[in-house]
């Protein structure tokens, strides 16, 4: 593994942070298989283990005026954007206490507060909402950039070619950041994409683009800096796309058979989590100090697996809340 | 009162809303510089501008989306679909997007949007250019589903429509477009969930909306010289629907037939049916009846276009059955 040595201490404490929120999104979504295979979730659950630098960097970058759009696999991206986890595993668990008060599930995660504009569950139909919400930004003439996350799959949709036409022709302040974990569910990308690498797709729409592998969290967060403020100078949209790979199948109910355990045994050397604890004990963070800092997460997730258990479900005076927005 | 064409009123319904709010946009494929496909954004480029008055390239899915991300931060949209056949490429985003928006995110993401345009079927358009689709999307709870059948309720519930916080269906009428009504010179506008008696009469209830309610008002036109008296409920929008209007009415002539623009099977007026049978079946002496559109594709020759389509002498016809 070639390892960059942080200089000092400022980026020793940035890294240390970064470590923190995938330490967080590890836990959490560990927490969350536990409590799906005892049926304390339902539905479906996507998780994001192994993707985790690919959010944290990428959000890194954003102030709290920017806006975030992911999918149905958004667990890690509402984490890494601050959300307190309780609030979030209480969705897992459709409890009333919930980021969307149980209404939602594990692919729709909203928070209005923290410009979290949801987990979107059609694949592609986000990206054109993203265009939507930087265009408001630009009619306003507010500054804020918005980051849509989406896979490699979602590239092959209408949808995708639609939001890039329009974000490149009005300019709007949106870095697409494309999450290739080179399988759509059980599809490999060599059987989905005519043009291996979709970041070339911003060729056709005159677009910025850039194409990073995803196993380091600083240089994700230095290459989406760029495109972020590139957006905010008013310069347009750039698409990212960020090589990673997801330890799990594509949901909990699929068993991954599609591809072999070389593969992902080689991926699993590359893990995000375990190159960012290297890096830190390289810049001179003593290994005790890293396992104290997972321990404070473990205690925070299960503090949060506790919330949402204790949580009350959902009033049944909701079914028929929030169809549609209240007076004003 | 002047008078105004449909499409007029719904100009000056956009035109003043969007004076007053600087948050409403109109987007769609040549709302701008062309004027409108059919001319009912006339002149409002002028007026607001490019910032304001936005022309897509075609691209249904897209801007549909553009307009339900930007009504997630506060804007609010009136996104034009040249014609509804086409908001078929959008439906995802329609029903997918801004129909659940709010209930999935607990509440959090209210959708002002308005997505407008010509529906309806006739003109000898053929089958991908003539159909009405109101049932599609009366069909999904989230959305509000308008069918202004006169210029004057055209205005009124535009403008509710724009005012509303929730995502509106607001469908018009292409065969309406030049048709002339009286609409008052004071601002007004009319709630939605509110229908209206057009036609006052003790026999039978006709209940409708859009363009059906000229086959229903011709039909009672005719059945009058026959001392038949019947009344027309125009429910004006679907969703949420005037129920009561409709009991009320059938209490009095304890019989009710639907006619509208689209195809019968799960067709908005099945709904109807049900709910009267479900409410008001003691009042009832005859079964509720129907007259839609044949259940098929729409023919472009003119004969079998005339036989698909509803009219006035249908529901003449099934009205005297009814009442034999
Ligand atoms: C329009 C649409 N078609 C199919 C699906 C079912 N589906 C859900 S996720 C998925 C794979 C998407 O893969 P990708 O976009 O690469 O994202 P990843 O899951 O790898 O993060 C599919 C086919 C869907 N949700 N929406």
């Amino acid at each position: 593994m070639v390892s960059s040595i942080p200089k000092d201490s400022q980026s020793v404490s940035e890294l240390q942070e970064f470590y923190r929120q995938m330490v967080l999104i590890r836990k959490f979504e560990e927490a969350a298989a536990k409590a799906y295979s005892v049926g304390k979730i339902g539905g479906f659950l996507h998780l994001y283990i192994g993707q985790e630098a690919v959010g944290v960097g990428s959000i890194a970058s954003l102030t709290p005026h920017d806006y975030i759009v992911s999918t149905y696999r958004d667990h890690g991206h509402a984490l890494a954007r601050g959300l307190h986890p309780s609030p979030l595993m209480a969705e897992l668990f459709g409890k009333a206490t919930g980021v969307s008060k149980g209404n939602g599930g594990s692919m729709h995660f909203f928070d209005k507060n923290a410009h979290f504009m949801g987990g979107h569950g059609i694949v592609g139909g986000h990206i054109s909402l993203a265009a939507g919400i930087a265009f408001a930004s630009k009619y306003r003439k507010e500054d804020s950039v918005t980051i849509c996350f989406f896979g490699e799959g979602a590239a092959n949709i209408g949808s995708f070619h639609e939001g890039l036409n329009l974000a490149a022709i009005w300019k709007l302040p949106v870095v697409f950041i494309c999450e290739n974990n080179h399988y759509a569910m059980g599809t490999p990308e060599y059987r989905a994409l005519a043009v291996k690498d979709v970041s070339v797709r911003a060729y056709a729409y005159d677009m910025a683009r850039d194409h990073i592998e995803g196993d380091e969290v600083r240089k994700v967060r230095d290459h989406v800096k760029v495109a972020v403020d590139r957006a905010r100078r008013g310069e347009g949209p750039t698409l990212i796309e960020v090589s990673t790979y997801r330890f799990r199948g594509h949901s909990m109910s699929d068993p991954a058979k599609y591809r072999t355990k070389e593969e992902l045994d080689a991926y699993k050397k590359k893990d995000p989590l375990m190159r960012a604890r290297h890096e830190l004990e390289l810049g001179g963070i003593k290994p005790e100090v890293l396992d104290k800092l997972e321990i404070d997460i473990q205690t925070q997730i299960d503090e949060a697996y506790a919330f949402a258990e204790n949580s009350p479900e959902p009033p049944l005076s909701q079914l028929h809340k929030y169809v549609y927005a209240e007076d004003k | 009162m002047a008078v105004l064409t449909y499409r007029e009123a719904l100009n000056r319904a956009m035109v003043e809303e969007m004076e007053k709010d600087p948050l409403i946009y109109l987007m769609g494929e040549e709302v701008g510089h062309y004027q409108g496909a059919y001319k009912v954004s006339q002149g409002m480029l002028d007026k607001f501008g490019e910032a304001r008055v936005i022309d897509t390239p075609i691209s249904e899915n897209g801007f549909a989306g553009i307009g339900v991300g930007s009504a997630m931060v506060g804007l609010r949209p009136i996104i034009e679909f040249m014609t509804w056949n086409f908001s078929l490429v959008a439906i995802d985003q329609i029903i997918n997007s801004a129909a659940k928006m709010n209930y999935m995110s607990g509440g959090q993401f209210p959708m002002p949007i308005v997505f407008r345009g010509a529906g309806g079927a006739g003109g000898r358009l053929g089958a991908q250019h003539s159909q009405a689709f109101e049932s599609w999307y009366a069909h999904c709870p989230g959305l509000k589903v308008v069918c202004p059948a006169t210029p004057k309720d055209a205005y009124g519930l535009l403008k509710s429509s724009i005012r509303d916080n929730n995502p509106t269906i607001f469908i018009e009428s292409e065969v309406l477009y030049g048709s002339k009504g009286e609409v008052p010179e004071q601002e007004y506008t009319i709630p939605l969930g509110l229908g209206e008696i057009k036609r006052k009469g003790t026999d039978i209830t006709i209940v409708t909306w859009s363009r059906a309610l000229s086959f229903a008002e011709e039909a009672a036109v005719i059945l009058e010289k026959e001392g038949i008296s019947v009344e027309i409920v125009d429910l004006r929008s679907l969703r949420p629907l005037d129920e009561n209007l409709i009991y009320e009415s059938v209490k009095k002539t304890n019989r009710a037939i639907v006619v509208e623009e689209g195809w019968p099977v799960a067709g908005f007026g099945a709904q109807i049916s049900h709910l009267i049978q479900k409410n008001v079946f003691s009042y009832l002496d005859h079964p509720v009846e129907r007259v839609t559109q044949m259940d098929v594709p729409m023919s472009y020759a003119a004969n079998l276009e005339r036989m698909s389509l509803p009219n006035a002498n249908r529901v003449a016809d099934t009205i005297r059955e009814m009442l034999r």
